[in-house]
């Protein structure tokens, strides 16, 4: 087994980091500085830390109004209040007007557990690359969530970060590249190319080692910035291995699987399947209860992966 | 240092306003009369007296920084800033038209000087407590300006706002409430009461005053009084006509979001001492 860590500690990190190098840099939460880990930016400047209570729609747009006067605002909720109940200010207010702000979808995914559907965040994926301006990044794992977190502070416009609750694999280390927009190939294949995103890439890898057993040589490529998606990359994978599945931790309606089929379909269409959570809420149970219940493991990757070979002439 | 205009020179300066805001609504076909005429000498007094701001120098650091919450009184933002010299009248006459650049409601994109989109009611004021607050953060001396409809407090997220920017001590924070008693779909106290109005501010730790929202002595005076003001911010209630100035739009709801006919824009240029054609030409022509 790898060596497992939080994502939102990442997220927390780079924060601290940002804030070490840029004095415009300030981070807001409503009521849930621990939670998402940005109170360690806050006990480290706690001049340009604000809480803003239980009031994530004001928090938006107090983020948009202090990137008005030069400020960059990282702003930190749970996915499930930052995409959705907050969806108007992010659409009007931040993106329409293509502001500097950077929103971190903090507990996304099934993973949450025990807290249940209204916690767990299924649909940001969906929601937020149907809005213009919107860069929508979920990365992997502690490393390139912090990565991404700095690359977002060093990066013009409004983005989105998901991450989860979870200790989950470390896959990537602190010099692995990472470039926004840029998806990468972490295990060789030419039978097929599993696609995945967030802790559903460490579930790519094992899938793709499992079926090596079986004679099929799967790639496994890290598409961890979902908008703008990386069209040449998928485009040659389609080319080259001739049949995709995609993994992620979300709805399967317009999701990072969507957003690749749009890609397929339209440059060099393949037989594709997703793993996904099929249209349905979620609900309480511990995390790996609910990942085998929701169909979000190696082994639905293999099935996938199976099922799209044999679609494949 | 721009010129600052007495009040007779406000007068005039909210007149010509009030003929861009008819003119252009009669062009567009649509848009909002009764708010944008109902807030025209606050917006006037903002523009024209109270603010420190350059049009022409749009990157000015020292800039006071003005929102609209209600972004659908663009007639009257979009003329301020016409008159105030962000961009040519002419502009104006295309007012929500494909071949403008004047949208409906206010564009940061298409429209320098705009510092954030807006047209969904109750996000404004969130916005200028993020700017007051950033200002701060730099400690700026800059002071922040937006004004607010009364239909819009109806919103929940304007007393999450409230809330906070008396929580953060805003004292260079200053709203505006165009208390116009009128709504889109009637009387503001019958779609659902906010009154008593000065009350809630005061409750949540506001300092308030209420004045007559046309009245320029009255807004010039407030101004200063927030101004001098320290730690809580002041929202000004501004006791106001929608349709102000226009006889037959004064006091009706049913001119909340609606554009005069050539019929109607000939009468109402007329009480306000021009006509379509002429002041047609005045706007092409600068």
């Amino acid at each position: 087994m790898p060596e497992m860590k939080k994502t939102r500690e990442g997220w927390g990190k780079g924060l601290v980091e940002l804030g070490e190098v840029n004095p415009n840099v300030c981070v807001l939460t409503a009521d849930l500085g621990e939670s998402t880990m940005c109170h360690f930016f806050g006990e480290k400047f706690p001049e340009r830390y604000f809480q803003v209570g239980i009031a994530e729609q004001n928090m938006m747009c107090i983020a948009a109004g202090l990137s008005v006067t030069g400020k960059i605002p990282f702003m930190a909720t749970y996915g499930a209040f930052a995409a959705c109940r907050a969806l108007d200010q992010i659409r009007i207010t931040v993106a329409y007007s293509n502001l500097n702000v950077k929103i971190g979808g903090a507990h996304g995914g099934i993973s949450v557990g025990p807290d249940g559907a209204t916690h767990q965040a299924l649909e940001e994926f969906a929601i937020i690359r149907s809005i213009p301006n919107m860069t929508l990044i979920c990365p992997t794992d502690f490393w390139e969530t912090k990565k991404a977190t700095i690359a977002a502070g060093n990066t013009y416009g409004p983005f989105y970060l998901r991450f989860g609750r979870e200790n989950v694999p470390v896959v990537t280390n602190a010099d692995t590249p990472f470039e926004i927009g840029k998806g990468y190939q972490l295990e060789k294949g030419g039978d097929l190319t599993i696609i995945a995103c967030g802790m559903m890439v460490f579930e790519a890898l094992v899938a793709s080692e499992e079926l090596r057993k079986q004679g099929i040589s799967a790639r496994v490529v890290n598409i961890h910035t979902i908008k703008p998606i990386d069209r040449e990359l998928i485009t040659k994978c389609a080319k080259e291995t001739g049949a995709i599945v995609t993994a992620e931790e979300h709805q399967v309606n317009g999701g990072l699987g969507g957003a690749v089929a749009e890609v397929v379909v339209q440059n060099f269409p393949v037989p594709m399947e997703f793993v996904a959570v099929m249209d349905t809420f979620g609900k309480s149970g511990k995390p790996s209860e609910l990942m085998e219940k929701f169909g979000l493991t190696s082994k639905e990757i293999i099935n996938a992966s199976l099922k799209a070979l044999k679609r494949k002439k | 240092m721009r010129e600052k205009l007495n009040v007779e020179q406000l007068k005039s300066k909210a007149l010509e306003i009030r003929r861009n805001i008819i003119t252009m609504l009669t062009y567009a076909g649509s848009g909002h009369s009764g708010g944008s005429l109902s807030s025209t000498d606050y917006g006037t007094a903002l523009f024209f007296n109270e603010m420190n701001i350059e049009p022409k120098n749009l990157n000015y650091k020292d800039r006071d920084l003005w929102f609209f919450s209600i972004g659908h009184v663009t007639p009257l933002i979009y003329s301020l800033m016409a008159e105030a010299g962000y961009f040519p009248k002419n502009d104006l006459l295309l007012f929500r038209q494909f071949q403008g650049r004047l949208e409906g409601h206010p564009c940061k994109k298409h429209v320098p000087g705009i510092e954030v989109s807006a047209g969904s009611l109750g996000q404004g004021l969130s916005v200028a407590v993020g700017a007051a607050l950033g200002s701060k953060l730099d400690k700026h001396k800059r002071r922040v300006y937006v004004v607010c409809g009364d239909g819009e407090l109806q919103e929940g997220q304007i007393w999450e706002a409230a809330m906070s920017a008396a929580h953060y001590k805003l004292d260079n924070l200053c709203a505006f409430v165009d208390y116009n008693k009128l709504q889109i779909d009637g009387n503001v106290e019958d779609v659902m009461g906010i009154h008593p109005l000065g009350d809630k501010f005061r409750a949540f730790n506001w300092n308030v005053v209420e004045i007559d929202g046309h009245n320029f002595e009255e807004i010039l005076a407030a101004l200063e009084k927030a101004r001098n003001f320290k730690g809580r911010p002041t929202v000004i209630l501004g006791n106001t006509i929608m349709g102000k100035c226009v006889s037959f739009m004064e006091n009706n709801h049913k001119w909340h979001g609606n554009p005069p006919s050539k019929e109607q824009a000939a009468i109402a240029l007329a009480e306000l001492g021009t006509t379509l054609e002429d002041w047609t030409k005045r706007l092409a022509e600068s």
